[in-house]
């Protein structure tokens, strides 16, 4: 099972930006008189870094530079990074939906891609029909397709609507049935865009199970590009994490998705304080506050399931010290108040904090559901009567799905507390 | 971390060197502009037949006629020409009935210029599926060839009965032995509405401007080419510039052959097979070549 299924090799891809209207043809003329003397396209300048944020002096953008890695057969291999890293680019030029610019692709077996369900299927057709329409787009033989044909139908449960036109299908069935066609390709590479964030909880599960079966079970090699570190982690046992079309890195999934988390946060991740609206009689003041992930010493504002969260603020005095009672609290991004938690809940009792003191608040093995979270940020006088400083709302944190406590994707509707209460049989 | 010089440590050293590995596949920038995938279009030989019967079944689903409709179109038009052509303009008709004789060239240049309109917007039409999956892009504009050879036989057919009803009346209409021509035009009419469909549609990716010449443009091509008249009945200054359209051969060989009207001009024919052919060869090279990378221009 060592042989190598892909290799990648100095792969590039660069695009253009702006409009591509006038001066068309110009261009093309210069590129054309460039080529034609054997020098250089003069429009690919090297080592322009694709950085959405900025702008480039080009309009020449890499969207891949100098990519190289080995799939093994077998491997299940998760492709991360945030919007504009480069995954979607690197799965159209694998699937063969656009040319690479430079360097090439080897593969081993047929590829199947999966970039959306449902490519090619016509409304006024019948299930039946689109099910070979569709089978046939991906590559297969009708004869292929008849095989696996009532495997197909059954697992899109559409047994009684084989016959209806697709247009007449809710589009939970219309997704299932795409979905099913895709999940039946007889190719020993798949790969697998973010095609998973349609349909209900139900079947994106029976999706991810199928394509386990595919990897594990058929020892088929499986591309997959997600967002969904939970889906990633159930799936892959390999990662790739791309960054500005460089490979960061690549390696065991379990090594790969913390990083993910981790990398390129800490810019807007500590929250200054002059601007916020507050109340309160100003005899204490919050100066800064940041939220810190696990033992880490960085600001982040995304966390998983399972860390820790850390509050950490800073107070000052208008006078000299007094006597402080804090809290904090937590609401969900409907404005439900959660918890509100005081400093003498925890025993934490307060004679009185130096000036200038850093102050951490550790909130040990976070079990709330993916969504925006808010935090307040109160402190006032020891009965509670006179408010001296209160942020309401004044940092937001996310919960994202995934991290090594959570095996299936998590909906945000589906609940707000992540529990695992002990399960035995008596 | 985040190195780029370093990223050649995720190739697997292991399985370097150690055996020669057989790729089934490679992907590159670039290949010659002569492999044209022809094989892998084979390969795809299934798609091509499922998609020639979606647009033939997607045609008539919901309609009471059904592929009666493909009769509507050129009975219409054949009255209308009849009318205005031959009756009020009073052109030749080389003394075969009119009505017979536009049928015949409206149907042969319908095939054509359908052929060339729809797969003239196959790049445009079809970017989303291209966008999404790889098959051989060749096979689309080859299924629409198909598809309207469907709709040319349907269409046929309406001639032939048309034909045999003026032959039993005792009209003027004498086929003769270029009716074996008959293959060769059709094959030759697919491969000039293709060819000159896929330089345009691989041109229109990049300068949408063509797509706008198309239509008014087969309409003016359809006078330039003898449809509505024969090609004895052209001003003789005007006859070598309608025969450089490689259509006016065609469609004179098979009325000829039909129809026994006019007559056979070799010349024009001999020209109008190489000019096809040549025509349809630029195409496939043309299309090859922006198929590759259109779905990040289109």
């Amino acid at each position: 099972m060592s042989d190598i299924a892909i290799r990648v090799e100095n792969l590039s891809k660069a695009y253009q930006l702006g409009d591509f209207g006038t001066g068309t043809l110009s261009r093309d003329l210069e590129r054309w008189w460039a080529l034609m003397r054997g020098k250089e396209d003069p429009f690919l300048k090297i080592g322009e870094v694709n950085d959405r944020t900025s702008k480039g002096e080009s309009d020449i953008v890499w969207s891949l530079k100098d990519i190289n890695f080995d799939i093994k057969e077998g491997d299940a291999v998760g492709i991360i990074g945030r919007n504009g890293a480069g995954k979607s680019t690197l799965l159209k030029v694998l699937s063969r939906v656009t040319s690479p610019t430079t360097g090439n692709i080897k593969v081993k077996g047929r590829i199947a891609s999966l970039l959306e369900v449902g490519t090619g299927f016509h409304p006024e057709l019948t299930g039946a029909e689109n099910i070979y329409l569709n089978g046939a787009i991906m590559g297969m033989t009708k004869r292929e397709i008849k095989k696996r044909f009532d495997e197909i139908v059954d697992f899109a449960g559409v047994d009684r609507y084989v016959d209806t036109p697709v247009k007449r299908y809710s589009s939970g069935m219309y997704v299932r049935l795409a979905f099913a066609v895709a999940a039946h390709l007889d190719s020993e590479i798949l790969i697998v865009d973010e095609v998973l964030a349609v349909g209900d909880a139900e079947f994106q599960n029976k999706c991810l199970g199928k394509m386990g079966d595919v990897s594990k079970g058929e020892g088929r090699t499986v591309l997959f590009v997600s967002h969904n570190m939970g889906s990633i982690n159930q799936l892959c046992n390999k990662a790739i994490l791309l960054n500005n079309g460089n490979i960061l890195d690549y390696d065991n999934v379990s090594i790969i998705t913390p990083k993910y988390f981790n990398f390129g946060k800490n810019n807007d991740a500590s929250i200054a304080l002059h601007d916020i609206k507050r109340t309160g009689n100003g005899y204490c003041r919050f100066e800064s506050v940041e939220l810190r992930r696990n033992n880490e010493n960085f600001a982040s504002r995304e966390f998983s399931i399972g860390d820790d969260l850390n509050i950490v603020f800073k107070i000052r005095y208008k006078d000299d010290p007094i006597p402080l009672k804090m809290s904090v609290e937590l609401k969900t991004s409907d404005g439900l108040k959660l918890s509100n938690m005081i400093d003498v809940d925890s025993g934490y009792q307060t004679s009185y904090i130096p000036n200038n003191s850093v102050i951490k608040i550790t909130l040990p093995d976070l079990r709330l559901y993916p969504d925006t979270y808010y935090l307040s940020l109160y402190v006032g006088d020891l009965s509670s009567v006179e408010p001296y400083d209160y942020l309401e709302d004044c940092i937001s944190f996310d919960i994202i799905d995934g991290g090594t406590l959570t095996t299936r994707p998590l909906p945000r509707s589906a609940g707000l507390l992540f529990l695992t209460p002990k399960w035995e049989v008596l | 971390m985040g190195d780029p010089t370093t990223n050649d440590s995720y190739k697997d050293s292991t399985t370097n060197d150690v055996h020669i590995q057989k790729w089934d596949l490679e992907i590159k920038p670039q290949s010659s502009v002569f492999d044209l995938h022809l094989k892998d279009v084979w390969a795809y030989r299934d798609l091509l037949w499922l998609l020639v019967r979606r647009d033939f079944v997607s045609f008539y689903k919901q309609t009471i006629f059904g592929p009666l409709w493909f009769f509507i179109q050129p009975i219409f038009t054949t009255i209308i020409f009849t009318v205005i052509f031959s009756k009020l303009a009073n052109i030749s008709t080389n003394a075969a009935p009119a009505p017979l004789f536009y049928m015949a060239g409206t149907v042969a240049w319908n095939y054509f210029a359908d052929s060339l309109s729809k797969t003239s917007t196959v790049f445009k039409d079809n970017a989303p599926i291209f966008g999404k999956v790889y098959f051989p892009r060749l096979i689309m504009p080859i299924s629409i060839v198909f598809s309207n050879l469907v709709k040319f036989g349907v269409q046929f057919i309406l001639f032939i009965i048309m034909m045999a009803y003026y032959l039993i009346s005792g009209n003027k209409v004498e086929p003769n032995l270029y009716i074996l021509l008959f293959p060769v035009v059709i094959i030759l009419m697919a491969i000039l509405g293709l060819g000159v469909g896929l330089i345009i549609t691989a041109a229109t990716t990049k300068y949408r401007d063509l797509a706008f010449v198309v239509t008014f443009g087969i309409q003016l091509m359809m006078y330039a080419t003898p449809v509505i008249y024969p090609l004895s009945a052209a001003p003789v200054k005007y006859r070598t510039l309608i025969a450089l359209n490689p259509m006016s051969g065609l469609i004179e060989t098979f009325r000829y052959g039909f129809l026994g009207t006019g007559q056979f001009y070799p010349g024009a024919f001999i020209y109008s097979v190489i000019a096809s052919i040549f025509i349809f060869l630029i195409g496939l090279i043309v299309f090859n070549k922006v198929e590759k990378n259109f779905v990040d221009t289109v």
